[in-house]
């Protein structure tokens, strides 16, 4: 095939190649970084959290009325009546739990005297009993011990003596593998500070926060033997298989029956895990079906313009085309003229969008925190406009193929 | 001639439906896509109190020693030990010290369930402060916030719910177990976004529906109901918790004039460097002073998704539009020999102008009405994207509509001159001779 004559024409239609190489530049532009938000996004939705989350249900408590005293003896009423109902197979109390939202974050260090800690984890408050309710798994080291577990005061904490972490965190504070049986420190800015003796290690178990900022310790977490006497709390109850609906209501029905001078709120007060995943993640999920929908749509509009401008160019070249075929050339000559006519504006095209795309994607990167587009990302986008088009031409070229060399002697 | 142009127009159309319906379609989706994200931006970027944005401000102390600060900005709230000093200095025209508490309503009625509402511990100025209508009643005084005293003001709703709308003014309602002597019932109140609580709340959240004084919540040891950030552990125990660096208040001042505004940021500074003699501060001063709407940018209320699915739906937009030229081009030049004709006839470049042009705002107006159909589909499905507590801001007004159609057809008519401008350079002559 010979460029030449097709470019020498193409001269003559600058309008319409221009504004089909834009199209496509800006359509790549878009859809690369669409496609790229849409990727991080749902890395980021599908993350384990640790959980069983089939079987997981929780609560959102806050006592009305109560002192210290009084909310302890509630709140262990309460787990008592949970861990004997039916279709029940273990519950438990805490600050938080993955996803929820809030919750509480301390520093850890291996050296007391250092101020910095080595990162930030989540605090959550446990018994003996709270691994068996979330359905994390333990792999080194054991439970805590039902006479380790200590009731503290909502604005006290004081490092306690045994911690059970994450294998995550485990991983980062003794990086040969050797937390077990060691101390770490709880702390902020300050040093000092009593040890805790990591007596536990569990597999995984995510942090309360899904945003972006809590991406860098999202697996560090660190379950403490401690109940709080405070007014708030949510409870975590682990259905045994299949039980899971009908413990949404029955739970909330014996804690009221259990005692009335409560607090659950009507909205996300009874979730069950799977509820707390889709409301932890509802942004993220909303924006890769946005970015989505904006592509397929982008995508299309783009492949119609291109349709609807060659049909036109085929349009007015009826003659012209005639004439080439009476002069011998065949369908297949037609045909491939406006292929590669395509392919050269795409080409074009696809070269200015690369840029735009990168540029567009340093700027997002710089305003809105985001990462660098990896190349892959363009390569796929500049292939996929380029086949985009081509398919996109492949109806009027069939047309223009078409026509019968006796046009050539038709005037108009 | 505009009707006989608009009917010529329309009859072009039909002509091609399939193009035709390709453009309206292309600008239908640009609009709506660009119009749905627009109603996000507009709700989240809103200015919610907008005769007193620049008179209302947010104090921010660096209490923090400079390594343990982002960007060096000061924190976002201040110690309970900074916001009563404040208070106590009483240097601007009204102040209050601020936090959201969660305390639980117990009706008297006793085969009711307590509940909660979202509640604020704050000081009686706010009231006027934020302008803050009343239905019955009015804030609570000045003396009655130094007395500690158990007076609250109630939200319309509430009200509503436990005095089934009527003046309460007097009654007593329990929380907590303890009474409080209502002083006043507010009208719906509901800034969006919610400026005075931007850190805890991020903007957006139910509407407050309680008030009682912040002296008072101190006091009953009311934790807070929003965030507690430190910088080194607090040690145990309310007072601990009050002696603490800790931040959990936020602190707003009213500042009629630019002179107040600098003599207060003065006086920060001063405050600031008392503390550093005083040897609690071992850093120069660092304090902010921001308007409402600074404030709202610094906390950051517009969310990254809200911004960035706008800036991608406008170009979204701008793709259509490039699409759209390039089909009326192919459409009009399709039409040169009747062009020709015209021109021949004695039609100057100006009606052709014309006629083109009434063409192309027919085809953006179909194009809007669609993106004004597209987009009251979006809007209901805004929630699939955005925080529900967003979401339910961003309506389909009349407003909105009215751009919705005006940005259609204008979008359309400025993407019609090039097209129209090689429509009207048709030579007639040329037309005729190859005829």
């Amino acid at each position: 095939m010979q460029i030449k004559p097709i470019l020498a024409a193409l001269k003559r239609h600058k309008a319409g190649t221009v504004l089909i190489a834009l199209q496509i530049a800006l359509t790549l532009a878009i859809v690369c970084n669409a496609l790229f938000i849409i990727q991080q996004r749902v890395s980021k939705l599908v993350r384990p959290t640790g959980v069983a989350e089939s079987e997981v249900l929780t609560v959102q408590n806050s006592w009305v009325g109560a002192d210290d005293a009084t909310a302890a003896s509630r709140t262990k009423t309460d787990l008592l009546a949970l861990r004997g109902m039916p279709g029940v197979r273990d519950a438990s109390f805490s600050n938080s739990y993955p996803l929820r939202g809030g919750g509480m974050s301390l520093g850890v260090k291996t050296d007391p005297d250092v101020k910095k800690p080595i990162t930030g984890a989540t605090i959550y408050y446990s018994d003996d009993h709270s691994i068996d309710a979330l359905g994390a798994k333990l792999i080194a080291g054991r439970n805590f011990l039902p006479q380790e577990i200590r009731w503290v005061g909502s604005n006290e904490f004081d490092a306690p003596a045994q911690v059970i972490i994450s294998k995550a965190l485990a991983h980062k504070v003794y990086p040969d593998g050797s937390a077990l049986g060691k101390p770490i420190y709880l702390a902020l800015g300050e040093t000092g500070g009593k040890p805790s003796t990591v007596v536990g290690i569990v597999e995984r178990l995510q942090v309360p926060w899904s945003g972006n900022w809590a991406s860098n310790f999202v697996e560090y977490s660190v379950l403490v033997p401690y109940q709080s006497t405070g007014a708030f709390g949510s409870y975590i109850i682990r259905a045994k298989p299949g039980q899971l609906d009908a413990l949404t209501k029955a739970v909330p029905a014996l804690l009221f029956k259990t005692n009335r001078m409560r607090v659950i709120p009507a909205e996300r007060g009874v979730r069950t895990f799977a509820q707390v995943r889709d409301e932890a993640y509802k942004s993220d999920r909303g924006m890769a079906i946005l970015m989505g929908v904006v592509c397929a749509v982008l995508l299309a509009i783009t492949a119609a313009g291109i349709v609807g401008l060659t049909s036109f160019w085929v349009g007015q070249r009826r003659k012209q085309i005639g004439v080439r075929r009476a002069l011998g050339a065949t369908k297949h000559d037609i045909l491939s003229y406006f292929l590669t006519e395509n392919l050269l504006i795409g080409a074009g095209g696809v070269i200015v969008g690369a840029a735009l795309a990168i540029g567009m994607n340093l700027w997002l990167v710089s305003h809105f925190e985001m990462e660098r587009l990896s190349l892959l990302y363009v390569v796929v986008g500049v292939v996929a406009l380029l086949l985009l088009g081509q398919g996109a031409v492949l109806a009027p070229a069939m047309k223009a193929s078409r026509v019968p060399p006796v046009e050539a002697t038709r005037s108009v | 001639m505009f009707a006989y142009y608009f009917q010529l127009g329309l009859r072009s159309l039909r002509r091609n439906p399939l193009l035709t319906a390709l453009m309206v379609m292309a600008i239908g989706f640009g609009v709506a896509a660009s119009m749905i994200t627009y109603s996000v931006f507009r709700a989240t970027a809103n200015n919610p109190i907008p005769q007193k944005s620049d008179q209302l401000y947010a104090v921010q102390i660096a209490n923090w020693k400079p390594e343990d600060l982002d960007k060096s900005e000061p924190p976002d709230a201040l110690t309970y030990t900074d916001a009563v000093a404040l208070m106590q200095a009483h240097r601007a025209r009204r102040q209050t010290a601020l936090y959201p508490v969660g305390p639980s309503v117990v009706p008297a009625d006793a085969s009711q369930l307590p509940f909660r509402e979202t509640t604020y511990a704050w000081y009686g100025d706010a009231f006027a402060m934020f302008d803050i209508p009343f239905l019955y009643g009015g804030a609570w005084s000045a003396a009655e916030d130094g007395a500690h005293a158990p007076v609250a003001v109630l939200g319309k709703a509430l009200n509503d719910k436990l005095f089934n709308g009527a003046n309460s003014v007097g009654k007593t309602i329990n929380l907590d177990g303890h009474d409080y002597r209502v002083t006043g019932v507010i009208d719906t109140w509901n800034p969006q976004p919610m400026f005075f609580d931007a850190s805890n709340t991020q903007g957006f959240g139910d509407p407050a529906e309680l008030f009682i004084p912040f002296t008072r919540a101190i006091d009953q040891q009311m934790g807070g109901a929003g965030n507690f950030n430190c910088s080194a552990t607090p040690g145990s125990g309310w007072e601990a918790r009050l002696r603490s660096e800790c931040i959990w208040i936020a602190f707003w001042a009213e500042l009629p004039s630019a002179a107040e505004a600098a003599g207060y940021k003065r006086f920060l500074r001063g405050y600031a460097a008392e503390q550093q003699h005083a040897g609690r501060f071992n850093w120069a001063p660092n304090v902010r002073l921001r308007n409402v709407t600074q404030w709202l940018d610094f906390e950051k209320v517009v969310p990254p998704e809200s911004k960035i699915s706008l800036l991608v739906s406008l170009g979204f937009l701008l793709i259509c539009l490039v699409n759209t030229i390039g089909l009326l081009l192919a459409k009009f030049m399709r039409r040169a020999p009747e062009i020709g004709v015209r021109r021949a006839l004695g039609a100057s470049r100006k009606t052709i102008y014309a006629q083109f042009l009434v063409e192309a705002g027919a085809v953006g107006l179909a194009g809007g009405v669609l993106g004004l159909l597209l987009t009251g589909l979006g809007v209901l499905g805004v929630g699939l994207v955005f925080d529900p507590q967003i979401a339910r801001l961003a309506t389909l007004d009349f407003s909105l509509m009215g751009l919705t159609l005006l940005v259609a057809t204008l979008a359309t008519v400025l993407a019609a001159f090039y097209p129209t401008w090689r429509a009207a350079q048709v030579q007639p002559a040329w037309q005729l001779k190859s005829n």
